[in-house]
């Protein structure tokens, strides 16, 4: 359990030495108490208050990363079941299915699709993060040579080796040495064979059972060998149970602290059905999976999938924002309109879109604001006229229009007379108050 | 450690609305547990997916969307019996956008009678909805609201600046009532209690707390149904227990994804596929959130989430 700003004071030196970089002790275990703050920062902190304050702040769901270099991936450290009580923390990874029994040229083909699979979105690299190769071969040998065909071709990525024979996983594991990959299959079965090629191998071990109190004694058990780093899966295939058990899972491990529990998730999705697939993922990326198995990704799911992930893992407290820049939207020519509004994201594209739907060329300025809306950047001093002035100013847009007029949101028409007093030689129009009256203004003026 | 179940018991429970007439009238709401959560409560029905259709042919839709539609969709009428008939569909939404000023500005009088025709030509439960400038929607949504009198319909939208002539028009004529307001709880919460306190019935609405698309501030759609939900299971708020609707498809068939073909977007993948997903999925997000009542467009995600709500 998560212990008080106070509760924590007490375990601290209470000698203000500063060292932490906070005024005083006090101030310091408030931070604490907030994850604000890092017991590390305190060079003099005995090593009883580390052990009870490292336990105590220890994420209610164990962080584990998977995969190397740039292409490792955080999950886990959730601590919340509403992402409008606080951030949900690391967006779960998609991984795609690649079966052993399929050739060396399909295995390359899948591979190469997931190193291909990046797209940017509002300023995030979105990428299928994982391959999940499964032994469906049943065989050591072709596990073992498909993962080695993995290994060769994308040896950083997070790969999760789906078999229950701890022989084929022992083999197959070698390729990946160092790279934090995860054994997938540890069962009531085979518990403690898969503990041990886990553990030594430096591996995360996926552990499956039949429901959730198999589960919650199967971690236990493995965690007594000592193998701290667990995903898990309770065995959900159907949707209502993966939300059933997802569910329970996450408010176990959080509202109740249940330990054996205090792990990500992971859920298989595969269906036939591609779109089906699709709205399977969806479930479990809004209802606590961790890292979902996908059995296809095509682009276009790929794309609604990343969309959703970055959505729901978007901080409520910080608006998205676009980057600061002249957009320009359809053949714009040096005689196209130019309009202006705040660098909110959904201001953004619900301007941008609006404009694209008049199919009238235009640019759109889209001034820093820091993630306001247009009236609240504007009530926030932060979309004045001397802001606006300086932004066009310095944005290099006169070399590149020939006209002087810029048209700004109906909602702050008030600014007009002020910005064409700073900006000289500039005339102000003043446009619709909603985007959606964007479409009628910029036609009518072409008209 | 043996493992407890962590079950929940909440106080409230959301509205029950039935609506329609006779043997095809369809219920949603009234459970009594967060979304597709059976174990800890009860859910007495699935949600209900509505297929939205328009007054005037869809000449602003996209054409994948378009597509399934383009025999039919010249005229309400047998659009509407497509969708009943051929589509299956458990309900209809008639958006009566043509009354538009910006668009067609057709007559309160033509909105009536459009209405008037629709409903003699099915027997499942009709959404009215008019064309969201609040202004014209209060004499259209009137007139509709009189030329449905007694069947059962859901009117729509009542918002702050027209949610009294709206709201007793749907009193007058036995209709239930949707009221909107921006992606704000506590506006929501606001309008629920305005509209109550002129003597509407609390159980007769239908909360729309702003409908966003996948990638368009769903995210904003998405924790405002949860923040809803929640009041009105945990805390009892009787304002914040109508069920919700989830008016999908006139925001995801407008944005970028839905339309841009795939050579300007080589990226995105196939167009159709992507429009489609993306309108299914951004109803598989907010079935999540708590949305009971789905206005959707295009039959192939109608499918698509009508197979999830069976798997859940």
């Amino acid at each position: 359990m998560a212990l008080s700003g106070v509760e924590i004071f007490k375990l601290l030196p209470k000698t203000n030495c500063k060292k932490c970089g906070h005024p005083t002790c006090l101030a310091f275990a408030m931070k604490l108490a907030q994850r604000q703050a890092s017991l590390e920062q305190c060079p003099d902190v005995s090593e009883e208050a580390k052990k009870i304050l490292g336990e105590a702040s220890a994420p209610p769901i164990r962080s584990i990363t998977i995969g190397s270099g740039d292409r490792a991936v955080k999950i886990g450290e959730e601590t919340v079941l509403f992402r409008h009580d606080k951030k949900f923390v690391n967006p779960c990874a998609l991984a795609v299915e690649i079966k052993d029994t399929l050739s060396e040229t399909e295995i390359t083909k899948k591979i190469e699709e997931v190193l291909a699979s990046e797209i940017d979105r509002v300023g995030q690299k979105l990428r299928i993060d994982a391959i999940a190769l499964t032994n469906a071969s049943g065989d050591k040998g072709k596990f073992e040579s498909a993962a080695k065909l993995i290994a060769s071709k994308a040896p950083n990525i997070p790969i999760i080796l789906s078999t229950t024979d701890p022989a084929s996983a022992e083999a197959a594991v070698k390729p990946f040495a160092g790279k934090k990959p995860i054994i997938y299959g540890a069962n009531s079965g085979n518990a403690e064979a898969m503990a041990n090629i886990a553990k030594a191998e430096k591996a995360t071990l996926g552990v499956v059972a039949n429901g959730l109190d198999e589960l919650s004694t199967l971690t236990e058990k493995i965690k007594s060998l000592g193998v701290e780093d667990m995903v898990i899966d309770s065995g959900a295939k159907k949707a209502k149970e993966m939300l059933e058990n997802n569910t329970m899972i996450r408010r176990a491990a959080i509202k109740k602290n249940f330990k054996p529990f205090g792990y990500p998730v992971i859920n298989f999705a595969q269906r036939d059905d591609s779109l089906h697939e699709a709205l399977i993922a969806s479930v479990g990326i809004t209802k606590y999976a961790s890292i979902i198995v996908v059995s296809s990704i095509e682009k276009w799911k790929n794309l609604a999938l990343f969309t959703l992930r970055q959505n729901i893992y978007t901080d409520p407290q910080v608006p998205m924002q676009v980057e600061q820049k002249i957009y320009t939207i359809g053949e714009a020519t040096p005689d196209s309109p130019l309009t202006i509004t705040t660098n909110f994201s959904l201001t953004y594209f619900i301007v941008s879109g609006e404009i694209e739907n008049s199919k009238v060329p235009c640019r759109l300025a889209v001034m820093d604001c820091e993630g306001l809306s247009v009236l609240t950047a504007w009530a926030a001093g932060k979309f004045t006229a001397s802001k606006i002035a300086a932004f066009i100013k310095e944005s290099g847009i006169e070399n590149e229009v020939k006209h002087r007029e810029l048209i700004i949101p109906g909602y702050v028409a008030i600014l007009s007379g002020s910005i064409e007093d700073k900006l000289e030689g500039w005339k102000v129009t003043v446009g619709p108050r909603e985007a959606n009256g964007l479409p009628a203004f910029l036609k009518a003026r072409t008209a | 450690m043996a493992f407890t179940a962590p079950k929940e018991t909440y106080s409230g429970k959301v509205y029950n609305v039935t609506i329609g007439t006779g043997d095809k009238a369809a219920s949603f709401g009234g459970e009594n547990v967060l979304p597709f959560l059976p174990f800890e409560g009860t859910i007495p029905n699935k949600p209900l997916i509505a297929y939205e259709i328009q007054d005037v042919p869809p000449a602003d839709w996209p054409e994948n969307v378009q597509k399934p539609f383009s025999s039919f969709s010249g005229d309400p009428v047998t659009w509407a019996k497509f969708c009943q008939d051929t589509l299956k569909a458990k309900a209809i939404a008639l958006r009566l956008i043509g009354t538009h000023p910006d668009r067609e500005n057709r007559s309160p009088e033509d909105a009536a009678k459009t209405v008037r025709d629709v409903l003699s030509a099915i027997n499942v439960p009709l959404i009215i909805l008019g064309s969201n400038n609040a202004e014209k929607d209060a004499p259209v949504l009137v007139a509709a609201a009189e030329a449905a009198k007694d069947k059962n319909c859901i009117l729509g939208k009542a918002q702050e600046a027209n949610y009294k002539t709206i709201a007793a028009a749907a009193m007058a004529n036995n209709h239930k009532l949707i009221a909107m307001s921006e992606l704000d709880i506590n506006l929501s919460k606001q309008l629920n209690i305005l509209i109550t306190q002129m003597g509407f019935d609390k159980e007769r609405l239908i909360t729309d707390p702003m409908c966003s698309a996948l990638g368009y501030g769903l995210e904003y759609t998405y924790s405002v149904m949860e923040r809803i939900r929640l009041a009105a299971l945990t805390q009892n708020d009787l304002t914040m227990q109508p069920p919700m609707v989830a008016d999908i498809g006139m925001y995801v068939w407008k944005i970028k994804e839905t339309q841009a073909p795939e050579s300007d977007m080589p990226l995105w993948g196939n167009a159709e596929e992507r429009g489609i997903a993306w309108e299914a999925a951004t109803a598989a997000a907010l079935l999540m959130a708590g949305a009971e009542l789905l206005i959707m467009r295009h039959p192939k995600a109608v499918e698509a989430v009508g197979k999830l709500i069976e798997e859940l």
